[in-house]
């Protein structure tokens, strides 16, 4: 269970804390693609982006599409046609017109505060620029929270590629010793956590084999980053996987923050060997 | 403009050539049967033929068919189905290629031939290898054959294997 999950228990005791850096449920945020390693001059692949308990089930809400971030090989922004959001799921396409490897991604990146205004009880949220202005100035109770979200998958056209993989050095992001299109069932994989650029220690992974719906058993694991940020999963048998990792701190520089939270979901396929 | 010299010189070229070689390159076969079948949609597989080292790296893609002018359509799509191919050696190489890819095989037995030394077989060092034979088919299955082999050098050599569902008898032959 991450630490999100954990502390939502705590949600009355502590109302800030249900606002976690992803929205509120706890229910698994994915982005499932049609392939992952393609080839030829030009290819497609079509994306279902949702939140779901299930994997990789619709059954529960479509995500919004507005934080999109498509990257191409090329390390520019590629083009994706949105087809729509329906109640479970939402869908687009993205067309590979380059050799290389796209990452596909929904990140949100920002504040999010609660604060009392009287009795009643407000939720804010926006960015760093906006804060001084965004909380009245009679305002109680102020907590504001750092958050940074990112739910990823990625696909190649041809052989894999770094460029687009190149870290933000926002938030909890994946970095490749393995390249996440180059999984094979029963190969361990090797990933780098970084938060905020800086190897990310400690960090709880949950590790999540795809067709749940079909088994007795959750199929989830526990690993941690290890000093350097590194963890290794393995995928007994080729399928889409889920990870997902999470972070947070109270320790922040600016006074005006008083915790930063962080949290990473990808959707990795290993295909049989 | 290449220049293109007189007959003579070429002729010479020629026999110089010969006598700068070694006396003769091994000769290498490699032959697989793609099965025949009684289902109701059939199509020809694709299939790879590539040779990888003791550390199973590939050292020459030797031959590989696919649907090389499909109407309308890049047949290169579905170059991935061939799995194991596609990892160790496809996706860095350029398709169609001279000397490697051509149109899908009919059911039946085919025979690649190759020349030590030459394209796209190139120099085959002594050492161990495995020549790797892989065939995948629409709406079908797909499947590996593996022969392991060691290479002195020189001499002759005749190993063979066998598939069970998309290939039948594999074999390869070398000759001095």
């Amino acid at each position: 269970m991450s630490i999100k999950r954990k502390l939502s228990g705590l949600a009355l005791l502590v109302p800030l804390i249900t606002m976690a850096a992803t929205p509120a449920d706890a229910h698994r945020r994915w982005l499932l693609p049609s392939s992952t390693v393609l080839s030829g001059e030009s290819e497609l692949v079509t994306v279902d982006a949702a939140a779901s308990n299930e994997l990789f089930i619709f059954e529960h809400r479509g995500l919004g599409l507005n934080d999109l971030i498509v990257t191409g090989p090329d390390g520019k922004t590629a083009k994706t046609e949105i087809i729509g959001s329906g109640k479970y799921r939402s869908s687009f396409d993205l067309p590979l017109t380059q050799q290389g490897t796209y990452r596909i991604a929904l990140v949100n990146n920002g504040l999010m505060g609660v604060y009392k205004l009287g009795e009643e009880r407000k939720r804010w949220r926006g960015s760093l620029s906006e804060l001084a202005t965004a909380i009245p100035a009679e305002a109680t109770d102020v907590e504001i929270s750092q958050v940074a979200s990112r739910t990823e998958t990625f696909a190649t056209l041809g052989e894999p590629t770094l460029t687009a993989l190149t870290p933000t050095n926002i938030g909890l992001e994946l970095i490749p010793i393995t390249h996440p299109n180059d999984l094979v069932a029963g190969e361990p994989a090797q990933f780098k956590f970084l938060l905020d650029g800086k190897p990310a220690a400690g960090i709880e992974i949950e590790w999540v084999e795809g067709g749940s719906r079909y088994r007795d058993t959750a199929g989830d694991s526990k690993l941690t980053t290890d000093a350097n940020g590194m963890v290794e999963v393995l995928a007994p048998q080729a399928g889409m996987y889920y990870l997902e990792a999470s972070s947070s701190s109270d320790n922040v520089a600016d006074p005006k923050i008083q915790s930063n939270r962080a949290s990473y979901t990808a959707v990795l396929e290993f295909l049989p060997l | 403009m290449t220049y293109i010299p007189p007959l003579k010189t070429l002729a010479f070229g020629g026999v110089a050539l010969l006598v700068a070689s070694p006396a003769m390159a091994e000769k290498m076969t490699v032959s697989y049967t793609i099965p025949r079948m009684t289902v109701a949609e059939y199509h020809r597989p694709y299939t790879a033929i590539w040779i990888e080292d003791a550390a199973g790296k590939a050292v020459a893609t030797l031959n590989v068919s696919y649907d090389v002018d499909l109407k309308g359509e890049d047949g290169r799509k579905w170059l991935t189905d061939l799995r194991g191919w596609w990892r160790k050696a496809g996706r860095s190489t350029t398709m169609p290629a001279q000397g490697i890819s051509g149109p899908t095989q009919a059911p039946g037995t085919h025979r690649v031939t190759l020349t030590n030394g030459r394209k796209p077989l190139g120099t085959l060092k002594a050492g161990a290898y495995k020549l790797r034979v892989e065939a995948a088919r629409e709406v079908g299955g797909r499947e590996m054959v593996t022969i392991p082999f060691s290479w002195s050098g020189k001499g002759s050599l005749n190993l063979s294997a066998k598939g069970k569902s998309e290939l039948g008898a594999v074999s390869l032959s070398i000759k001095p």
